[in-house]
């Protein structure tokens, strides 16, 4: 049976037929399908952690009690997950434990672009790199394979194009005698304290040296032989690229990136004339391969940063990869989506012209114009802790704000805002709960009252939670109010202590209330054009008058108009209402 | 066919841009060619610019289109045509509906919509064909069947047999907007030889 599938599917197609017991994870492009695809599979079993370090422990778990875990993450996401990671690499496992690290290049939806396979040589972990979805399905049961057979955690790296990207997979027969759970009766491999974690370490060396012995023999590592005057090293979904551009090009192509099957490379490198090394993002694969003394051209022909395509992998390669000079046109970025509950909420923030330390979400969007309202963002959960810092710089409390989504703040908010409080920091801190994790496309957290499978859960209670941290004010408010929403942002600016303020509202894409679409009245609207200030989608501008002074008349499209108000009551004429 | 086939798709987050590419790869795989296909997902989707690339052919290797270029340009909105334009091989075909969605580089900003994107379009291809299927849609019923006027007007181009479409369309779709896409789907492909082209 031939399925068209994405990476992802792939993934969570092998997974399920891998026998694993659970798949975990935390939201994150381009990650997120996976465990979404898992959950929908028959005898397929996925979560959402609150965070990726909590996921990995969770699977790590699984897999010492005896059977099979998917972790899934975005490459940031492994960052926070990086503690067991490393410690996990010198217990082993039981049950066999793949963690899916899915890179971004060129950061379609990221904060950076760093390369995980770093993590795979500082964690002394290996690694495999799909290139399409077959192989995507295919490693993924060979990663559940190689962790039992070398006792170790195997990193799956894929990056968005091999994530997002669909082709044809024929999957394998699905695993049925799955083994029984056993507890972990072994203290000296898994109870890492000193004595017993340098044994491990040993172990850990000598197991880098038999996966790299086993992946200079295993099919895996293909040298594809054609005309020699051109040898190319790659892996991923740049080994389609260079088949693409240079066809008659031998290609060694690797499936295990981490540890290099250095034989194998040595003896490709010795078939050919010129050696290349396509590699997207940093010189990993070149930096090993100079430091065991093999030349290879690589960093100097390709660029160090953004995604590849066909046409940079060509003219790396000397081959031609003309295009059309670029036409200069009005961008298109992301928006708020009209009805955001974010928008008001920035649109106040600008008005009272304070310091916004923000955070991983949707509503990083609040940094684009025209709201233009943020000063800070760096990774998730850090708007509290650069609040808390800013005050420490010197900077006077009242006039910063952090500003958080629930889930990035179920994530990784909780322990700076107790670390605001035990410190006897003052400031003002927004969650700004959507009741949703939007940006990656609306998935459940333990906010919103439903399991990954939309089961109903438990709903932890953020006013409460903030309250036991020992925030002493703490208030809800609603974001569509403007006014009131001012008066109380600016109350908990003047409060001597920490303040949470949850302005809360459903995201616009999830289940909410229906309101009236708003209207402009043409004959009163004084064209003053403030509500074209609030970067709403749903309200365009058509140019009228002549002269110096050209003015814009706003037009709402009632289609698009999600009837929030927030434009109607910023009008100064008080001439935005509802469509009847 | 010896050549692969490929098609870049441009449009505007939420336009059912992804869909089209998921329909076009299943029409060419029930042609029996094997498939690739690659869209983003995530921040773009928020009314930013899509773009989903699909080849197709006996033995297809990048999921992105390679140099020259895509065969054929389908468009969904008039300024991502334009940009799209870029991305077309010499002699390549572009379908462009003629719907415009102002960005917010225009609205808020200082951007222009260029008022002659029609004719900027036609200019650089001289295989434009540009349709108002927006319009074709909504005479439908909704203009969620915009991408089905637009996939009919690229069947009427002889790109895979229209069995194979329909099919597609079948596999692919949900079930109860089946029907309503295959009658889009025939109005595009009646539209596409006679149509707006202009050369």
């Amino acid at each position: 049976m031939e399925l068209i599938l994405t990476g992802n599917a792939a993934i969570a197609l092998a997974a399920r037929d891998a026998g694993v017991a659970l798949g975990v994870g935390y939201p994150g492009t381009p990650s997120t399908e996976t465990l979404e695809n898992l959950a929908r599979l028959e005898g397929g079993v996925a979560q959402w952690a609150p965070n990726e370090k909590v996921a990995l422990e969770v699977g790590v778990g699984v897999a010492f009690g005896g059977r099979r875990a998917l972790v899934t993450m975005k490459h940031v996401g492994l960052n926070v997950a990086a503690d067991p990671l490393f410690t996990a690499s010198y217990t082993g496992v039981a049950g066999g434990l793949a963690v899916l690290v899915a890179d971004d290049p060129g950061m379609h939806s990221s904060q950076n672009e760093q390369d995980s396979r770093h993590y795979a040589r500082a964690a002394k972990v290996p690694m495999l790199e799909p290139s399409d979805s077959q192989e995507a399905y295919e490693f993924t049961r060979l990663a559940f394979q190689l962790s039992e057979q070398f006792d170790t955690p195997v990193l799956l790296r894929t990056t968005t194009r091999l994530s997002h990207g669909k082709s044809t997979v024929t999957p394998g027969q699905r695993e049925t005698a799955l083994p029984a759970p056993q507890p972990p009766m072994n203290p000296a491999k898994y109870v890492m304290v000193p004595a017993f974690a340098r044994v491990r370490h040993r172990l850990v060396e000598e197991r880098q040296r038999r996966v790299r012995e086993w992946a200079n023999a295993a099919p895996l590592t293909r040298a594809e032989l054609r005309d020699t005057a051109v040898g190319i090293i790659t892996s991923g979904i740049n080994y389609q690229y260079v088949r693409e551009v240079a066809p008659t090009a031998s290609v060694l192509k690797l499936g295990l990136v981490y540890p290099l099957p250095l034989e194998a490379i040595r003896a490709f490198a010795a078939r050919v004339e010129t050696l290349y090394v396509v590699e997207e993002l940093d010189p990993i694969i070149e930096e090993q391969l100079a430091a065991a003394g093999i030349a290879v051209i690589g960093k100097e022909r390709f660029p160090p940063l953004g995604e590849f395509t066909p046409a940079v992998v060509a003219t790396g390669l000397g081959l031609p990869a003309a295009e059309l000079p670029t036409l200069e046109l009005p961008t298109r970025p992301p928006a708020m989506c009209p009805g955001c509950p974010h928008r008001g909420v920035f649109w106040t923030l600008k008005k009272l012209g304070v310091t916004v330390a923000g955070d991983i979400g949707c509503y990083t969007l609040g940094v684009a114009p025209p709201l233009s309202a943020m000063d800070t963002c760096v990774c998730m959960g850090a708007s509290i802790g650069v609040a808390h810092g800013l005050e420490r710089a010197g900077i006077n409390p009242a006039t910063v704000v952090g500003v958080i989504g629930d889930s990035t703040f179920l994530h990784s908010g909780i322990t700076p805002l107790l670390d605001m409080v035990y410190n006897g920091s003052r400031g003002t801190i927004l969650i700004l709960d959507n009741g949703t994790t939007a940006m990656t496309g609306r998935q459940e957290h333990a906010g919103t009252g439903k399991t990954l499978t939309g089961a109903e859960a438990p709903r932890v209670d953020l006013e409460a939670l903030c309250r036991v941290l020992g925030v002493p004010d703490v208030d809800v408010i609603d974001p569509y109010a403007l006014d009131a929403m001012e008066a109380r942002i600016k109350q908990a600016l003047a409060f001597e202590g920490v303040s949470v303020i949850i302005a809360r509202r459903p995201c616009m894409l999830i289940p909410h209330e229906d309101y009236p679409a708003q209207q402009v009245n043409e004959e009163l609207c004084k064209l003053c054009g403030r509500c074209l200030r609030i970067g709403c989608p749903a309200i365009t501008k058509t140019p009228v008058g002549e002269g110096e002074q050209p003015r814009s008349r706003p037009e709402i499209n009632a289609l698009l108009c999600e009837g929030c108000a927030v434009c109607a009551q910023l009008c100064p004429f008080a001439v935005i209402t509802n469509t009847v | 066919m010896t050549q692969t086939m490929n098609i870049l798709i441009v449009g505007v987050g939420g336009q059912g841009i992804v869909l089209a590419g998921d329909v076009i790869g299943m029409a060419a795989r029930l042609a029996g060619l094997e498939a690739k296909a690659s869209e983003v997902h995530g921040m773009s989707q928020r009314g930013g610019s899509v773009v989903s690339e699909v080849r197709f052919g006996e033995t297809v290797y990048s999921p992105l289109i390679p140099p020259p270029g895509a065969d054929y340009l389908l468009a969904f909105e008039t300024l991502e045509g334009l940009r799209g334009l870029e991305r077309l091989r010499p002699g390549g075909v572009a379908i462009v509906n003629t719907q415009r969605i102002i960005p917010s580089s225009v609205t808020y900003g200082t951007a222009v919509y260029p008022a002659d994107a029609e004719a900027q379009i036609a200019a650089r291809c001289p295989n434009a064909v540009l349709l108002d299927a927006i319009a074709v849609a909504i005479a439908l019923g909704t203009p969620r069947a915009v991408n089905s006027v637009l996939m009919g007007a690229l069947a009427g181009h002889g790109v895979l047999p229209t069995a194979c479409w329909e099919r597609a369309i079948r596999h692919v779709v949900k079930p109860r907007f089946v029907e309503l896409n295959i009658t889009a789907f025939r109005r595009g492909l009646e539209l596409a030889p006679a149509g707006t082209r202009r050369a």
